[in-house]
């Protein structure tokens, strides 16, 4: 993996559209993720953030476009093909979306009982592993779901989704309902484990604090498109009315400060 | 990497200097072959990564399992040769290692059945006294609503009744005629061999009217209420609509339980005798089709041979089974977690129990009048 150019393109979204009755949710969409980076989708309510990560992963069939991840064409890709490629990715809907009959060990286990001929006892180990790498108790894991505050059960769900050592994540709404403190551990979170394990994140998220704390790029969704994509620093200077409403709004600001406080601090801290 | 390939992974033991080397893949497709490798390979102190293309999580916790286990045999294992991303995911995972508690002890068989016996029978006996408390709770607000009858919402039971009652006129009445139906053919066929045909009538009416009229309208009852019944409230609790009810100075009792057990209690007795009738004439045709016993000779017979008793009978159980079965369903719905597991699961419980409770509650009846001669 490492010999491969920095700025490759991983999933490579072109002309999707998506359209449900008369609604038309994306038109004449194109997007790029490139590998290793943390990609954020940001848009108002209705503009289908959720509608593109799940049509990338193939929940949802495009009214027309083409998707590609990792070099393979998705929505034309045959079973085998597809079976490979999920293992290459992990998804975590927005409550987790844990199997609620198996414990959170079970549920870590459940990808990988696709490799076969893998000996239990490792795959136990493994699932331990991937529960103790998000942050979870080690007694988290004989727990059921429905035992487990909301945080933790996205936390579950992403150690799920880390299961097979997938090279893309998924992450929808990875912060919606979490305190301000379990958001920022989440966030820390999510830059930690895709710094060391190589991973791609493509997230899905209303939280300005997550765009500024994780995302290395940012794309817009609005009027149907992805209208802009960049880094926080250029979004701040486009000049469309909602992506700067959305990014110079009294939360946003509230956010940079934020940010700008801690480096700041830190940068104070190293000084001395 | 476009076309699937089985990951590869070789080990070269070079026992010589206790040295493995991997090269290929070590992940979580290739890991299991590792570890047969390693069981069959001893005095290794050193693995060498230098060939190896790509590390998993699986992988690196594998390595550093090996390690440690060795290490608690007093056996230094070095793990040399890794590429930069190798050495960081190997330092990722290892200070993420969780640290195994303790097992919890499993008790022997014959205790765990002990225990969970006597669980089932603690819990039995817990869930009757709160049905008897909800009973209580439904007759005190019933006695309050007489009182206050401002506070009672005679809209809602109208809805009620509407739900509970007419909609249920038809599967009822269908059910009940075809029951009456089957008595009559299959008493025909027995009583046919002793020229006791005219009979048919007696067993038709006093097999509806005590038993089977009422039983049957309530077990039909009780699989279409106590269901809704426990969704319905039981839907309210998980949105915590039952806690705002509170907030607001409104009581769920109040609100919710007595105009749906009221409406039942209203309504099961109508649906009994709807039941008695269109069983009777359900009876009475397939008499007259397969015994030509005529509809005038059936009304004779039946009139002279069956006391109006056997209605009576029948039609006093109705009101305890509507009671059973709709504080059954309330208190199954209020017993609603906050997932929608539990509101399925209780559902169906719901529904069992108020069945059975329905058939024990007739047996009781059975005996009870058995006893007394009526």
């Amino acid at each position: 993996m490492s010999d491969k150019v920095a700025n490759d393109v991983i999933i490579s979204v072109r002309n999707l559209r998506n359209q449900f009755g008369s609604h038309i949710v994306h038109d004449e969409l194109d997007l790029d993720v490139r590998r290793g980076e943390i990609i954020g989708v940001v848009g108002g309510s209705g503009t289908g953030k959720s509608v593109l990560l799940r049509s990338i992963v193939g929940l949802q069939k495009p009214t027309g476009g083409t998707v590609n991840v990792l070099g393979i064409d998705v929505l034309n890709a045959n079973e085998d093909t597809r079976a490979a490629l999920e293992a290459r990715w992990g998804v975590m809907f927005q409550d987790g979306a844990l199997f609620s009959s198996l414990t959170v060990r079970e549920n870590v286990e459940v990808p990988m009982l696709a490799v076969k001929g893998l000996d239990p006892d490792i795959r136990r180990q493994v699932a331990d592993l991937k529960i103790a790498m998000v942050g979870l108790p080690y007694n988290a894991g004989d727990k059921y779901p429905s035992e487990l505050s909301g945080g933790m059960r996205k936390r579950a769900g992403l150690a799920r989704a880390l299961a097979l050592d997938p090279e893309i994540v998924f992450l929808d709404e990875p912060t919606a309902g979490l305190d301000p403190i379990g958001a920022s551990a989440f966030d820390a979170l999510i830059v930690e484990l895709s710094r060391s394990l190589g991973l791609t994140v493509f997230l899905v998220t209303h939280d300005l604090d997550t765009l500024h704390a994780t995302c290395d790029r940012i794309a817009v969704l609005a009027e149907r498109k992805v209208l802009v994509t960049g880094t926080m620093q250029e979004m701040l200077d486009v000049d469309h009315p909602w992506v700067h409403e959305y990014f110079h709004g009294p939360r946003a600001r509230a956010a940079s400060d934020g940010k700008q406080n801690t480096k700041n601090k830190s940068g104070g801290e190293n000084g001395n | 990497m476009t076309t699937p390939q089985r990951p590869r992974l070789e080990i070269e033991h070079d026992s010589a200097a206790g040295t493995l080397r991997m090269s290929g893949e070590l992940s979580i497709y290739t890991v299991t072959e590792a570890k047969t490798a390693f069981k069959n390979a001893r005095e290794i102190d050193k693995i060498d990564l230098q060939t190896l293309n790509r590390l998993d999580t699986a992988g690196a916790c594998f390595l550093l399992d090996v390690q440690a286990k060795s290490e608690a045999q007093g056996q230094r294992v070095e793990i040399s040769g890794a590429k930069p991303e190798a050495t960081s995911l190997l330092k990722t995972v290892k200070s993420a290692l969780p640290q195994p508690t303790a097992a919890p002890i499993t008790k022997p068989f014959f205790n765990r059945f002990l225990e969970r016996t006597g669980r089932d029978v603690a819990g039995g006996v817990l869930y009757l006294i709160a049905l008897t408390g909800f009973l209580g709770i439904f007759l005190h607000r019933l006695a309050r609503a007489l009182c206050h009858p401002k506070e009672f919402r005679v809209t809602s039971l109208v809805h009620h009744c509407e739900e509970v009652g007419l909609r249920a006129v038809p599967i009822v009445a269908l059910m009940a005629f075809l029951i009456g139906v089957v008595l009559a053919f299959q008493g025909s066929t027995q009583l046919r061999q002793f020229g006791a045909e005219v009979f048919v009538v007696d067993l038709i009416a006093i097999s509806v009217l005590r038993e089977l009229g009422i039983l049957l309208t309530s077990i039909i009852v009780a699989g279409r209420t106590a269901s809704a019944f426990t969704a319905a409230i039981g839907s309210m609790k998980m949105r915590e609509e039952i806690d705002a009810m509170r907030t607001l100075g409104l009581d769920p009792a109040m609100v919710l339980f007595v105009p749906r057990i009221l409406a039942l209690l209203l309504m099961l007795p109508i649906l009994g005798l709807i039941a008695d009738v269109s069983g009777l004439f359900g009876g009475a045709l397939m008499a007259w089709i397969d015994l030509g016993i005529s509809p005038e000779m059936f009304a004779t017979r039946l009139v002279s041979g069956t006391s109006v008793n056997h209605v009576m009978v029948g039609l006093i159980k109705a009101p305890f089974f509507a009671l059973i079965i709709g504080v059954v369903g309330c208190h199954a719905g209020m017993q609603v977690e906050s997932n929608a597991e539990s509101l399925g699961r209780m559902t169906s419980n719901a529904v069992v129990a108020a069945i059975f409770a329905v058939i024990v509650a007739d047996a009781i009846f059975s005996i009870f009048f058995a006893s007394l001669g009526i």
